[in-house]
């Protein structure tokens, strides 16, 4: 599945990332940030089209020799950004919309819950996120 | 656009393919219009009606005619498409019967048996007919005779297969019709044909498909089919249609590739996955590459093979298409494909040879693209192009790393044997580019040819790629590929290149706040400090890594001591001296100040104990730490002095410092919290509720832009002064995590500029506000103190006690506080109660004292004693001298209480006590031993619940004599319906008006009662009779009433009067006409 989820704030720094444990995390951080370029681009490439069709997904940022980079943005311009290895096959862009589906609903609790403080780190996502890595198509 | 640079190779596959057309019959005849023919044929369009629902096209016909030979027709099996002649055309010219007769029948007839015998159905026969010719015959037949015959002897309900052709080299308009005709003839005819035999074509091909789960189906035999069709529709100029060929045959191989990686493996894959012996990239000049197409045929081709020359095809027909950009893109998504694979078909592939063939095949398309486009063109699409640019930089840098060409001492013989069978697997160059001085070919071949060279490709490269990703605004992805090229230099011993690239990336993560990045890029930048010998940059650096908790616990360790091995060192250049922030090393956490006010005499001893949170992981000896002392003298200071203290300053001398954050964008780190506020509006006339809602306070602060060229500011430090009052404390060891250190200091405060001592103004603070109330039921007394804690601080609270301190000795104060600990958090309050008990006759006021002890209640400032906290008060009148009681009646004979109908409010007042101390003022009256005094009732109600009718107020004469009762009857109607509570009945002591203690009188509230204006009447019982539905008794007053001898009106203490109907509610129902309206119309 995803080997690296990331929630990014409107203001680009990281409000949550993780990635599989097996791999080495700092390329991953390098990969989500260099893959936000092409999340500005297309949001502001498409920006109007974009809010008129109430369309948050952004479909494929940029494709690597060995991952996929998928970016996703809510209303409220938090990016989500989803690595997948490239050799995964099984992921189709429905697939991978649906996962974005299910990451920003589990923000929008994290957002309902009164102790969580907008623009503070999240804490409380690792179950959903460890379920999106794992589970196989 | 045409893709042919060079003269195109003498094969049949080019663009200069047209469908074969064959010409039987009089060939000097077919000769000589010829011309005309080739010419007007593709002139007009026509429209292509497609089978399986494809859209119609508009096409424009050529044809290569060709002699007619029997050769020519296909035999059976044969599945060639582009040599296949879609259309037969017998001309003749013969209007002589006897010709016909002798020759031309005969040659008909064999000519249309040979098409049977292939089965061929596309054929035609043209009769041209020429005037010149016929003039000079004699046995002339109407031209429409031989066509009759020729149309009866062949053309066997086909009619429209003979057409006859007049005069066509003649510049007549019947000539011109003629032309017309024939040529609509002749492209329907081939437009039938196409349809027809693609159509079968089509067909085979797809029960071909069919069989693919057959065991010795080919995936490269039925290739050559399927690209038979493209070519076709490649020579038809239908691109769009030959890009869907070789699309699906691409599809078609992927998913086979990925169900051999599923387990579910085709014997034909098995020759895909021979090793790779050669990665000379993609060869994108040609239309057709030959080489690699009849490897296919052969079933010879690599997976690498079968890719480029896929590639290439879709190459050329999406530049055919003028989609040059979808090529870049489509590119970059085959190299990264054919690298996936490879990995999953597990063919093994030399280290390094991929590489190669990327780096290839990249500048490849890339150089395919420019050949084709302008350089505004390529300018404004640099976002499609610049991700192969990345690639092949990527690529080159890890072939050099690989060769041994970016270390210092250049590539050993091991990184020889390797640079020289990865140029083995280039092969020659291939002649095409042969010519070209730039070519990948050539660009690899030099770039591994030695350090220098790899060094000046690569730099080429990367500057390149960094200014491409630059000027379309990807500043990311630009810091990134430079943060390889910071590397590159750092293994090239060359750190001043790297710095500023290192420097570059480290303040884009820093304004966005990327934790694991800045301290990777952190690790970089300090060991090229370190080469470079900026020792106070990289101290700084260290420093910074030395605190940071990415990094590991050696990591640490290791910056720290880099520090401290600096530190120990014997400094060479005394003076100079290095300074590092301090925020780094350790936090101040609290400052504790004793005494607590941090205020002393001149001479007095102050000690200031700070806690210090040290970064650093391990214990760290300090030969000195000193505390700087910043005077600010300046206008106003006491006034700032009180703010700072009461914004900073807690009880028991202590301020604290919150811990700084981790490594937030600033931006994002200063906005404020919001600051919400319940808000309550009041109508001013009678204090009832008009709107409520939450407002946010700081919303300026919230809403303001916030400057994002401030980000990175730190705020500027405070310069230090030489000599400057300082605290010192030597050679203490910080221990990682908080410490306290303890500064005991005498301060004299000298005032250099006087002779004169300086007044100092002090504040002080308290940490609790605390007020007291008198509470009664009936003629018990309560007094109930409350504590509310001002401070930030939680405290615990204890033996709280209330003393009388005047020496009323009958008086008891029983606590009702179970409790003898209580927590106090900070901003909150708590309560305490005492019952107030007595025996004999109540003093007038009663002097309280109030104490509690108090303690922070975070245990580790349990050390410090303080003293209680005490607050003193005087409570009086205190004993209940009346009691009031109210009561509403429905209207005689009804139940309950109607709204809009009058009811009876009955008001008791009963006196409880016999004559007191407190009832001697100049309303006392006295005659024949009985006592009296004058008092006002009022009935107010605030909440207009009810109307008073009639009078509300009135003055009654009340005996001081225990259990005197005075009752008072009024009317009142319940303007609204359900559970009521009573409106107020208030009493005040009515004092007359030769009073001269009018400092004793609430000057303000009740002298300007215009219900008591009629007073001068001198009635007992003045009654307002106006009916004040607002129970507002605070009309206007008119200014004329000031200065005149008036009686005045004293409100009764609160603990004086008790009313013991207060809370009581009354039912009252709606009346049935409630809804009725009267209208009266004139």
């Amino acid at each position: 599945m995803a080997v690296c989820i990331a929630v990014i704030a409107k203001e680009n720094y990281p409000l949550y990332i993780r990635s599989t444990p097996t791999e080495n995390e700092l390329k991953f951080h390098y990969m989500v940030h260099t893959s936000l370029d092409v999340v500005d681009e297309k949001i502001s490439a498409m920006g109007k089209a974009l809010v008129d069709q109430r369309e948050l997904y952004l479909g494929l940022l940029y494709p690597t020799e060995d991952y996929k980079v998928y970016g996703y943005v809510t209303n409220s311009k938090v990016k989500f950004v989803m690595v997948v290895d490239s050799s995964n096959t099984a992921l189709r862009d429905n697939e991978i919309r649906s996962m974005f589906r299910k990451l920003h609903n589990s923000y929008t609790d994290v957002m309902c819950n009164p102790f969580y403080n907008p623009g503070d780190r999240i804490q409380a996502f690792d179950n959903m996120v460890t379920s999106m890595m794992i589970q196989v198509c | 656009m045409d893709a042919s640079e060079e003269p195109l190779p003498p094969v049949i596959y080019t663009m200069e393919n047209k469908p074969i057309v064959t010409c039987a019959g009089d060939q000097n005849l077919f000769t000589s219009v010829y011309p005309t023919l080739s010419q007007q044929l593709p002139r007009e369009p026509m429209e292509w009606r497609r089978s399986y629902g494809r859209a119609p096209k508009m096409i424009h016909l050529e044809s290569n005619f060709v002699q007619f030979k029997e050769e020519l027709l296909p035999k059976e099996g044969n599945k060639a498409l582009l040599t296949f002649p879609f259309l037969h055309i017998y001309w003749t010219e013969c209007c002589d019967t006897e010709v016909y007769k002798a020759t031309v029948k005969d040659d008909l007839t064999k000519w249309q048996n040979v098409l049977k015998a292939h089965s061929s159905v596309d054929w035609l026969i043209v009769i041209v007919e020429n005037d010149a010719k016929k003039k000079n015959k004699t046995n002339i037949l109407p031209r429409t005779s031989i066509v009759d015959k020729i149309r009866n002897d062949f053309c066997n309900k086909q009619s429209d297969r003979c057409v006859v052709l007049s005069d066509p080299l003649k510049d007549s308009s019947r000539t011109q019709e003629s032309w017309n005709a024939f040529l609509t003839k002749l492209r329907t005819l081939l437009l039938m044909s196409f349809t027809k035999n693609l159509g079968k074509f089509e067909d085979d091909m797809r029960t071909l498909r069919e069989k693919r789960t057959e065991p010795g189906w080919s995936f490269c035999e039925y290739f050559m089919v399927q690209e038979e069709l493209a070519f076709v529709f490649e020579m038809l100029q239908q691109f769009e249609d030959a890009l869907v060929q070789y699309d699906e045959l691409d599809a078609l191989f992927s998913q086979y590739v990925v169900n051999f990686g599923a387990g579910d493996g085709a014997n034909w894959l098995t020759f895909f996955c021979q090793p790779v012996k050669s990665w000379n990239g993609l060869i994108l000049r040609k239309p057709i590459d030959m080489e690699k197409r009849e490897s296919i045929q052969r079933r010879e081709a690599t997976l690498l093979d079968l890719r480029s020359y896929l590639f290439s095809r879709q190459c050329t027909l999406l530049l055919f298409l003028q989609r040059p950009w979808e090529v870049a893109q489509r590119a970059l998504e085959l190299l990264h494909n054919c690298v996936q694979e490879l990995k999953l078909l597990e063919v093994s592939v030399p280290p390094g040879a991929l590489d190669c063939w990327v780096f290839l095949s990249c500048l490849e398309v890339l150089q395919r693209i420019e050949g084709c486009c302008d350089r505004a063109q390529i300018d404004s699409n640099i976002a499609h192009t610049v991700g192969l640019w990345s690639y092949a930089t990527e690529k080159l840098k890890s072939l050099g790393y690989l060769c041994g060409l970016v270390s210092e001492k250049g590539p050993n013989s091991e990184d020889l044997n390797r640079t020289v069978d990865l140029l083995a697997g280039l092969g020659a160059e291939r002649p095409e580019t042969a010519n070209t001085a730039q070519s990948p070919y050539k660009k690899l071949k030099e770039a591994l040819s030695s350090v220098e060279a790899f060094e000046k490709h690569y730099l080429d490269l990367s500057h390149a790629t960094i200014e491409m990703y630059t000027s379309i605004g990807r500043i990311r992805s630009a810091k990134f590929v430079g943060k390889d090229l910071a590397e590159f230099y750092m293994r090239k011993k060359a750190p001043q290149k790297a710095e500023i690239y290192l420097q570059g990336a480290l303040k884009n993560y820093l304004a966005e706040g990327w934790a694991l990045p800045i301290t990777h890029t952190r690790k970089q930048l300090a060991e090229c400090q370190k080469h470079l010998g900026q020792i106070e940059n990289y101290l700084q650096t260290s420093s910074l890594l030395a605190s940071d908790h990415h990094l590991t616990e050696e990591e640490r360790k290791h910056f720290c001591q880099e520090i401290l091995d600096f530190a120990s060192q014997p400094s060479d250049s005394p003076g100079h001296k290095i300074v590092l922030p301090m925020h780094s090393f350790a936090q101040l956490r609290d400052l504790h100040f004793d005494p607590s006010n941090a205020v002393v005499h001149v001479g007095g001893v102050l000690c200031v104990e700070i806690t210090m949170y040290s970064q650093m992981p391990v214990p760290v000896h300090v030969e000195q730490i000193v505390v700087n002392v910043h005077f600010s003298i300046e206008k106003n200071s006491y006034r700032k002095t009180a703010e700072w203290l009461t914004k900073h300053k807690t009880s028991n001398g202590i301020i604290n410092f919150p811990p700084e954050t981790a490594p937030f964008p600033v931006s994002q780190n200063s906005l404020p919290a919001l600051e919400l506020y319940e808000m309550f509006e009041r109508s001013p006339s009678d204090n009832s509720l008009n709107t409520t809602g939450i407002i946010c306070r700081n919303v300026h602060m919230l809403l303001r832009r916030q400057e994002s060229s401030s980000s990175l500011e730190m705020p500027s430090g405070v310069a230090l002064e030489e000599g400057a009052h300082v605290l010192r404390c030597s050679h203490v060891t910080l221990e990682p995590g908080a410490n306290q250190i303890t500064f005991r200091t005498q301060v004299s405060i000298d005032c250099p500029w006087s002779i004169y001592s300086t007044v100092i103004a002090l504040t002080f603070s308290v940490p609790f506000r605390t007020t007291h109330s008198l509470l009664s039921s009936g003629t018990r007394k309560y007094v109930q103190v409350c504590v509310q804690n001002l401070s930030e601080l939680d405290f615990q609270l204890s033996d709280s006690y209330l003393v009388d301190t005047g020496d009323s000795t009958d008086l008891q104060l029983v606590p009702l506080n179970t409790q003898s600990q209580q927590p106090i958090y900070s901003k909150q309050s708590v309560f305490f109660v005492w019952e107030l008990k007595w025996t004999e006759e109540p003093p007038p006021s009663l002097h309280c004292r109030f104490s509690v002890g108090f303690s922070p209640a975070s245990e580790e400032q349990l050390s410090i004693s303080l003293k209680p906290y005490t607050y003193e008060f005087k409570v009086e009148n205190f004993f209940t001298l009346y009691n009031v009681k109210a009561e509403i009646f429905p209207p005689s004979g009804m139940e309950y209480c109607r709204t809009g109908s009058l009811c009876s409010l009955e008001v008791l007042i009963t006196r409880l006590s016999d004559l007191l101390e407190v009832d001697k003022d100049e309303a006392l009256t006295e005659s024949d031993e009985h006592f009296s005094t004058k008092l006002m009732y009022e009935v107010v109600d605030n909440s207009s619940n009810w109307a008073v009718c009639g009078k509300s107020c009135g003055v009654i004469s009340m005996p001081v004599a225990a259990r005197a009762t005075h009752r008072v009857h009024m009317e009142v109607m319940p303007l609204f319906a359900g559970y009521l509570p009573l409106p107020d009945v208030r009493l005040f002591k009515y004092l007359p008006h030769h009073s001269a203690h009018s400092s004793q009188l609430d000057a303000d509230s009740w002298i300007e009662n215009d219900s008591l204006s009629v007073d001068k009447h001198g009635d007992d019982q003045p009654d307002s009779s106006s009916l004040k539905s607002r129970g507002s008794v605070h009309s206007a007053c008119s200014s004329e009433h000031k200065g005149l001898p008036m009686p005045r009106l004293q409100a009764l203490p609160a603990g004086q009067v008790f009313n013991s109907s207060s809370g009581t509610q009354v039912l009252v129902i709606p009346s049935q006409d409630d809804h009725v309206l009267e209208v009266s119309v004139t």
